[in-house]
């Protein structure tokens, strides 16, 4: 059963140096509160499995929290690049950081795998890409033969983060939740985790069904937090719009080594949400 | 020759892909140049194009430019919405997409897409780029894909640093053996010329020329021994109505932001 927390106290409960985390949500309803909170509380060598490392990323990075990105599109959508991803892959600033690229469709069936309690998917991809031999070295790519028909195809390993943290639009007061819009794989990064804590625009008495919702049960989520805004600068659709503006003015700020720690001094460590 | 239209190279670019969509073809469109020249495709000759975004947007008619996969303008204006997993595994490696279009950082001879890193080593590049995102498997599994970029020597090479999204691979007619249902990407559209990915799984040869250039412009643009169609050809000057489109979709993204 998921217990209602504060979000501060959660995150110290479930992460330690050292761990994985899955931050999940496509763009929408990404965990930016609590990759706040993360980078105040100060937890290390952290692993961040992420399909699309965007700002979070980028913060979780600059701030030497990370030791190793696992991802398959680290950009700042609709600007360029990540400054601070450049910086530290370009340069090891202000640490090594260690990539375990792949595609989405790579990083999606590596979700469901774990979620499925399998150690691998299979698809038909990567072949002939130059993503194959780090991946290959790495050892979360392999090409299998069909057993029915011959066919190569790849074997993608499954992704088992020790922590999933992801943001909904709502939970019930026995935290069962609730989030809808763009669902990306929060609901397999949830179910592939050990450990798992959804941080919610509200609390309700009821969940009122939504087309295209996606539940997650309280059984199967451990802590709930709420966090109203916990997804901006992106959205949670019916509840807040995307700050376009915000996505633009970081590409400044996360150009320069100083102006990004002042920024994340003043606007993450002094306790204040950006 | 005709004198050079003054308009924006992502214009021209944008006009002629939009103008080789057809109605009721599934479109695989990514952020950018290939929202713009697929909105602009359903704004004027074909209203029925049917547009996916790798975000698990199913069908879509935005009102504006998307700023990202995950836009409202995209995620409000869905016929459906799915998890990531079933877009790529369902829709795309299914096999129900027609088009993929693709913007990227690097295209080569032989229709090899970069978009991971520029220059170095992969551990110690001189740029790294965002990666791979959705576009290893909408090449792989689209029936044919389109590359949209802006032409210059660091985006028009003999050969890519990284394949991202294969075409040919590193040989001649190398995609054969390689057992993807899609022919990958096949048509090349920049701001000096039409390339199209020889039958043979050859070269890119030039086809069409963008209004006002010239043969001798594209092989200047061009590191690799350019082969010419007899006789390519110059596209259509933008019609005042697909400018018209394109100032509209301008002006909503200013507005957005």
């Amino acid at each position: 059963m998921a217990e209602l927390v504060e979000l501060s106290a959660a995150i110290e409960e479930l992460v330690a140096d050292g761990d994985s985390l899955a931050l999940e949500g496509f763009s929408h309803l990404a965990p930016f509160a609590a990759g706040h909170e993360l980078i105040r509380q100060g937890q290390t060598d952290l692993t961040l499995i992420r399909m699309v490392p965007d700002l979070i990323a980028d913060q979780l990075i600059g701030t030497g929290r990370l030791k190793k990105l696992v991802y398959s599109w680290a950009g700042n959508p609709g600007v360029g690049s990540l400054h601070r991803f450049r910086d530290a892959v370009e340069h090891d600033w202000p640490r090594p950081l260690e990539l375990e690229e792949h595609s989405h469709a790579g990083m999606a069936n590596r979700f469901v795998a774990g979620a499925s309690g399998l150690p691998f998917a299979v698809m038909r991809g990567y072949v002939g890409t130059d993503l194959v031999g780090p991946a290959e070295a790495g050892g979360t790519l392999a090409f299998v033969d069909c057993p029915f028909t011959g066919e190569k195809l790849a074997a993608v390993r499954a992704v088992e983060p020790d922590v999933a943290i992801v943001h909904a639009q709502r939970a019930d007061r026995e935290g069962n939740v609730q989030l809808w819009g763009i669902v990306g794989v929060q609901k397999e990064a949830v179910l592939a985790a050990k450990r798992s804590l959804v941080t919610v625009e509200e609390v309700v008495d009821e969940l009122e069904p939504v087309p295209g919702a996606v539940v997650l049960p309280s059984w199967v989520v451990d802590r709930v937090a709420v966090a109203p805004g916990g997804a901006h600068p992106t959205y949670a659709q019916d509840y807040s719009r995307r700050d376009d503006a915000y996505f633009v003015a970081w590409d400044k700020i996360a150009r320069d080594r100083d102006t990004f720690t002042t920024w994340i001094e003043e606007n993450v460590m002094r306790g204040g949400e950006a | 020759m005709s004198e050079a239209p003054d308009i924006p190279a992502d214009d021209l670019i944008a006009i002629a892909v939009a103008r080789t969509l057809r109605d009721r073809e599934v479109a695989f469109v990514g952020i950018g140049l290939p929202s713009t020249a697929a909105i602009l495709a359903r704004r004027t000759h074909c209203p029925n194009l049917v547009l996916v975004y790798e975000s698990g947007v199913l069908e879509t008619d935005p009102p504006r430019l998307p700023l990202s996969v995950a836009d409202g303008a995209l995620a409000e204006h869905a016929l459906a919405l799915v998890p990531v997993p079933e877009m790529f595994n369902y829709w795309l490696a299914g096999g129900h997409v027609d088009v993929g279009l693709l913007g990227a950082a690097q295209v080569d001879r032989l229709g090899n897409v970069g978009s991971t890193v520029v220059g170095g080593t992969y551990g110690r590049p001189k740029v790294r780029l965002p990666g791979a995102g959705g576009a290893p498997e909408i090449g792989a599994a689209a029936r044919h894909t389109t590359v949209m970029i802006r032409q210059n020597a660091r985006s028009f090479v003999s050969d890519v640093d990284f394949i991202t999204t294969v075409g040919q691979g590193r040989a001649p007619g190398g995609r054969s053996s390689l057992g993807l249902p899609g022919a990958g990407p096949d048509l090349v559209v920049t701001d000096i010329g039409v390339y199209e990915a020889a039958a043979d799984g050859g070269e890119l040869q030039l086809t069409a020329l963008q209004p006002g250039r010239t043969v001798a412009e594209a092989r200047e643009a061009t590191p690799w021994d350019l082969s010419v169609v007899p006789d390519p050809g110059e596209l259509r000057p933008p019609t005042a109505e697909e400018l018209a489109v394109l100032a509209e979709l301008a002006a909503g993204e200013a507005g957005a932001a």
